[in-house]
């Protein structure tokens, strides 16, 4: 009952704190390049600002335009089912991790949808890219997830994570840290961070993510940033929960441990973007190829100890 | 459990020879693995180790760690080429091939009668030799063909501290010593092809005639 309640609490908590993450990327960016930077909540800023204004929609935009927003219903699902930690997560069953990449890859198909249903060429090319890097990301996903089942015996995301004791941590040291590399680099490319994708630029052609929104404007615009803010929340916590599985014993001090794990895998992301350049995007493949590769490698080095 | 870690560095460095086309990139993780095998024996022996050892690794470091880098660095600034701008092979090719080879490594692992060896070193030994391999065939540039030669004998190198835990160290020295003369000569092959063709592309080197312009 306690832990369904702690549980309860979690989820509250991933809703209403993951606008932080693109706070603290930026912040560490502007750092980086000797600048002061927004404040740290400027993202709820931004959606406050957001949800204020009108909707405009295209004319050519049917039905599917305006039902994109279930978007972040997607990704509130893969909330609900991402584990904060040994913390567990909301809901838990057998497989579970499959609806979990099912309920991001549902979020993304809307976007595209609705991206091509806008009729502008910029939103179009931004799916098409979008709906490409998507599929060359997936097998790494699979594969780091495939890595983390053998080592825990278990087929649930929650699962994963309990079954990660100290002995098991020790043996499978080089295997989780494979798998949490693979993840953040997944979690670059889903994200739409900067060896990808740069958020911040300002010419469609080299977008991605940002080309694909384009058309979207107040509420609608706001709920797909929000949503994207949680998908880079929840991409993180399985990558943090991979490489470090804190066990004090005190649910408040592992879900504190936890947090932190968030808040410095949101440095690293203002790290990767200060110092790396956006890759050319005929290069991009060969990136996600890497990231399978290490989860493969993971998968490897699990099988041969198990 | 150390020598694990090392194998795996080893591995990666593997990945990065197939994966990068920058030779200054290229070089470093040569230059990476040539400091792993160095390291190697010294976490083999553990607590007695022998001088010979200790001269074999002073030597490796000295020779891949230093004087290689050095060579192949020179080399490309004197060349002038920062990348290796049209492989035979794919570079996302490569690294699945590259896995490929990893998973095959792993495979032979366990067909061979090497009682009880079952630690990282073998499978990355075996790797590094079929992507060295793989490199000095797939890639057009004498240095990255140079690179790919490299990683096959540091490839071999480790196969021998893997198998051959006390094997006799003078053949080492005498391998290192083919290397080291084999690498200068190539690298000073490398300038002079640069400096007569402008390139050092090989494809473009089997027609052979005069050079232009000096009857």
């Amino acid at each position: 009952m306690s832990q369904t309640i702690l549980s309860i609490v979690m989820f509250i908590l991933t809703l209403a704190l993951c606008p932080l993450l693109p706070g603290i990327v930026n912040r560490v960016k502007a750092r980086c390049a000797g600048r002061t930077g927004q404040p740290l909540l400027q993202k709820y800023y931004d959606l406050g600002k957001l949800v204020r204004k009108d909707v405009v929609y295209s004319t050519t935009a049917t039905w599917i335009f305006r039902a994109c927003p279930v978007a972040v219903l997607g990704g509130a699902l893969a909330a609900a089912l991402t584990p904060f930690g040994r913390g567990g997560a909301l809901v838990s069953f057998q497989g579970d991790f499959l609806i979990w990449a099912g309920a991001l890859t549902l979020a993304r198909l809307f976007m595209i949808l609705a991206a091509l249903d806008a009729g502008s060429a910029f939103t179009g090319m931004g799916a098409s890219r979008e709906a490409w890097f998507a599929v060359l990301a997936e097998p790494a996903i699979f594969l780091a997830m495939a890595a983390l089942a053998v080592i825990s015996h278990q087929f649930s995301m929650t699962g994963f994570f309990l079954a990660l004791t100290p002995e098991t941590t020790s043996r499978h040291f080089m295997a989780l840290l494979f798998a949490a590399l693979a993840l953040f680099v997944v979690s670059l490319a889903e994200n739409a961070r900067i060896p990808v994708d740069d958020p911040t630029t300002h010419l469609e052609l080299t977008m991605i993510h940002e080309a694909m929104i384009l058309d979207h404007s107040g509420p609608d615009l706001a709920i797909i940033e929000y949503g994207a803010a949680l998908k880079l929340w929840v991409m993180a916590s399985l990558a943090v929960g991979a490489a470090v599985p804190v066990d004090i014993g005190s649910w408040w001090l592992d879900a504190g441990c936890f947090l932190v794990g968030l808040f410095v895998f949101a440095v690293l992301l203002g790290i990767v973007e200060s110092v790396m350049a956006r890759l050319k995007l005929n290069r991009v493949p060969q990136f996600l190829v890497g990231a399978a590769v290490l989860a493969a490698i993971s998968v490897i080095l699990v099988a041969r100890s198990a | 459990m150390w020598l694990d870690y090392l194998s795996v560095i080893f591995i990666l460095t593997n990945f990065v020879l197939l994966a990068s086309s920058r030779l200054g990139f290229c070089i470093k993780a040569v230059t990476i693995q040539g400091v792993v095998l160095a390291i190697i024996p010294l976490v083999h022996e553990g607590d007695h180790l022998g001088v010979a050892s200790l001269v074999l690794c002073a030597v490796t470091l000295a020779v891949k760690g230093y004087a290689f880098p050095k060579l192949l660095n020179g080399a490309i600034s004197r060349a002038r080429i920062r990348r290796e701008v049209e492989p035979l092979v794919g570079y996302s090719t490569s690294i699945l091939l590259g896995l490929a080879m990893l998973v095959f490594g792993f495979w032979l692992q366990s067909r061979l009668p090497l009682g009880g060896n079952d630690g990282l070193l073998l499978p990355a030994s075996f790797f590094a030799i079929l992507a060295g391999f793989f490199v000095t065939i797939g890639r057009r540039k004498a240095l990255t063909q140079i690179l790919g030669y490299l990683a096959l004998e540091n490839g071999i190198f480790a196969f021998g501290a893997a198998a051959l835990p006390e094997h006799p160290w003078m053949l080492e020295l005498g391998v290192l010593l083919d290397v080291f003369v084999a690498v200068l000569v190539m690298g000073v092959a490398v300038f002079r092809i640069s400096e007569e063709f402008e390139h050092i592309d090989v494809d473009r080197l089997r027609s052979l005639r005069d050079p232009v312009g000096e009857g």
